[in-house]
């Protein structure tokens, strides 16, 4: 209770309930990742049960058009499946992937950054080096070219199964330098100050000082860019399974769906890849606003 | 000033042997090339001749000397799809990316940097408010789902454009150019403005940003105390200290172009580079990725050397500092 108490009392916390926009937009946020986590619960029909399919009920439009069944509220794809309910499971793929990737990209980008940081010498100079390297090239690029490494490299048969770990991997692997440039300059101040020195002095460990004293004081950034890159790794996803690299059309992701639906559209047939996307974007939007409010809320400068 | 140069140089060089290691590995170890090459009905001992024959088992370092040799040449070997020259095949298409991407930076440049100069100038103007949001939509908006959206309007609803492909093209010894004829002119507006789209939005918060910045400087109060008109400052003064950064943005997005091109060529199946790449990232075919690979890294890195030079021509600022 008191660390509820203690969040509510927070400058964050009084940022946030006064700032409509960051209201808005983490409202939305939630609402989406609840329909995602909640998919089986809330989409009308389950779209990967392939028994359920009707081929006959194929290609029908959102309800409120001529010829609109209202068993399918924003109509079906060329397999009869409901666009709402794939949504509602597409959705979970991108929004995992996107979880999942920030994750490995923050672990891989604030250890090396603290490593660099803390321990400067060659080991700064090999991992910067790396860096620079690695951001004068797009992420995406980055991301195609591993992913097509993984096509090389793993067993036809297995890709399909493989996909998601190979998407969160590649955007993962192309997103670390942020955070590891971010991270080395905070650790590189932090470690010259005087508790640090005093905690060398007493005899802790190289790891623990890391770990309990500079992480710390570095995750601000941290988080901000994080929230930042979420919004960037679900447009990568998209993208990459809009290319036909990343996600299967078995198991889609709302960028999957987006390919399937592209190519009807010049039959007219818009819904079933502009639904999709609209979802896309309000997702993205939505935690690009939020991201927006964190960095000027955590920035004491613009106070 | 010189040492600077041949710093960057040998950093440049280094980059690129970097990118060609990985090209090399790419090719060399993701898959058997002896594999790739023959049929299911060669006996070992012709493979072990094959190898030999292809320098296979020589050394790492002299196989990997060899790659970046034939890689100076532009020689990346046979395509596994296709079963032409590599090289041939980059060469085909390099005129349609490059007329792309060059089109497209253009048209980012001459419609951000008004919008931008506006924007700063008016920032409570409608017009101004409305090009705010449309950047952010910019922002937020995925490229393919941009395009596929230009496609609907334009291509399946208003049918006013073409919506894939580049059209008539003229060929001119060995380069071949949509921008002669009217359909390829048609063709190459809407792939064009969903490439341009995200640069514009950059663009213009750039040069509004600085702008901005640059108009609270003591230098414009002092010509505007003088009495010069109001054009004269904003255009004359103000705006040729926004550029510096502008040019070096634009430069370094010059790169990035090229990388989202393989978004925009694969909405409107535009027969450039990056459809050649994203088909050979899905058949698997390592000697286009290969070579892909190292020509999109040359290009990034003349163009980061540039940039940085133009930087010191453009800024005497930064010669006084270096030289210090």
């Amino acid at each position: 209770m008191s660390f509820l108490s203690g969040f509510t009392d927070s400058d964050l916390w009084h940022s946030f309930i006064r700032t409509p926009t960051a209201l808005v937009s983490a409202l939305l946020t939630l609402i989406l990742i609840a329909g995602a986590l909640a998919a089986p619960l809330v989409a009308p029909h389950n779209p990967f049960d392939l028994a359920s399919l009707d081929i006959m009920s194929a290609h029908l439009p959102p309800v409120w058009m001529k010829d609109g069944d209202p068993a399918f509220l924003l109509g079906t794809d060329d397999q009869g499946r409901d666009v709402l309910s794939a949504i509602f499971y597409g959705a979970r793929i991108s929004l995992l992937v996107g979880f999942a990737s920030v994750l490995l990209a923050v672990l891989i980008g604030v250890t090396l950054g603290l490593v660099s940081g803390y321990l400067g010498g060659r080991a700064d100079a090999a991992i910067m080096r790396v860096a620079d390297v690695q951001l004068s090239f797009p992420a995406i690029l980055i991301a195609l070219l591993i992913d097509g490494v993984a096509r090389g490299v793993l067993p036809r048969e297995a890709q399909e199964h493989m996909a998601v770990y190979v998407l969160v991997f590649a955007i993962g692997i192309s997103n670390w330098v942020q955070y590891a440039r971010t991270v080395r300059g905070a650790a590189m101040v932090e470690s010259r100050k005087e508790y640090v020195q005093a905690a060398r002095i007493i005899g802790i460990g190289p790891v623990a000082i890391l770990w309990r004293h500079i992480l710390p004081n570095v995750l601000g950034p941290v988080l901000v860019i994080a929230t930042i890159n979420l919004a960037l790794a679900i447009i990568t996803e998209a993208t990459l399974s809009f290319l036909g690299v990343g996600v299967p059309p078995t198991t889609p992701s709302l960028g999957t769906l987006i390919r399937i639906g592209n190519d009807y559209l010049f039959s007219g047939e818009w819904w079933i890849s502009i639904f999709p996307g609209v979802v896309l974007v309000l997702l993205v939007l939505s935690v690009n606003l939020l991201g927006d409010w964190l960095r000027d809320a955590l920035n004491p400068k613009l106070r | 000033m010189l040492t600077f140069i041949l710093h960057r140089l040998l950093q440049s060089v280094l980059v690129i042997l970097a990118v060609a290691l990985i090209a090399f590995s790419l090719f060399r170890y993701v898959g058997d090339p002896v594999n790739a090459m023959t049929g299911q009905d060669t006996t070992l001992q012709q493979r072990e001749e094959l190898r030999e024959r292809l320098g296979l088992n020589d050394p790492f370092l002299v196989q990997y000397g060899r790659f970046v040799a034939d890689a100076a040449q532009a020689e990346f070997g046979i395509s596994y799809r296709h079963r032409r020259p590599v090289r041939e095949l980059l060469a085909e298409r390099l005129p349609a990316t490059l007329e792309l991407s060059i089109v497209s930076m253009a048209l980012a440049l001459l419609l951000g940097i008004p919008m931008g100069v506006y924007t700063a100038l008016k920032p409570k103007g409608i017009l101004s408010r409305g090009f705010m949001s449309l950047s952010l939509v910019g922002v937020s908006l995925p490229t393919f789902l941009i395009g596929i959206l230009l496609i609907l309007l334009f291509g399946v609803v208003l049918r006013w454009l073409p919506t894939f492909g580049r059209g008539e093209v003229v060929h001119l010894s060995g380069w071949t150019t949509g921008l002669l004829t009217k359909s390829g002119l048609q063709s190459l507006i809407l792939p064009a403005f969903t490439l341009a789209l995200f640069q514009m939005t950059l663009i213009m918060r750039l040069v509004r940003s600085e702008m901005l910045e640059v108009l609270r400087t003591d230098f414009i109060k002092f010509c505007r105390a003088r009495g010069l008109p109001s054009r004269l400052v904003h255009f004359r003064h103000a705006l040729k200290n926004t550029l510096v950064p502008v040019i070096t943005i634009t430069g370094l997005q010059l790169g990035s172009i090229i990388a989202f091109a393989i978004i925009t060529e694969s909405v409107f199946q535009w027969p450039g580079m990056g459809l050649l790449f994203i088909q050979a990232i899905t058949t698997v075919d390592i000697p286009v990725m290969a070579a892909y690979l190292c020509m999109v890294a040359f290009f990034f890195v003349v163009i980061n050397l540039v940039v940085d030079l133009l930087y010191f021509a453009v800024d005497p600022r930064l010669r006084v500092r270096r030289a210090a």
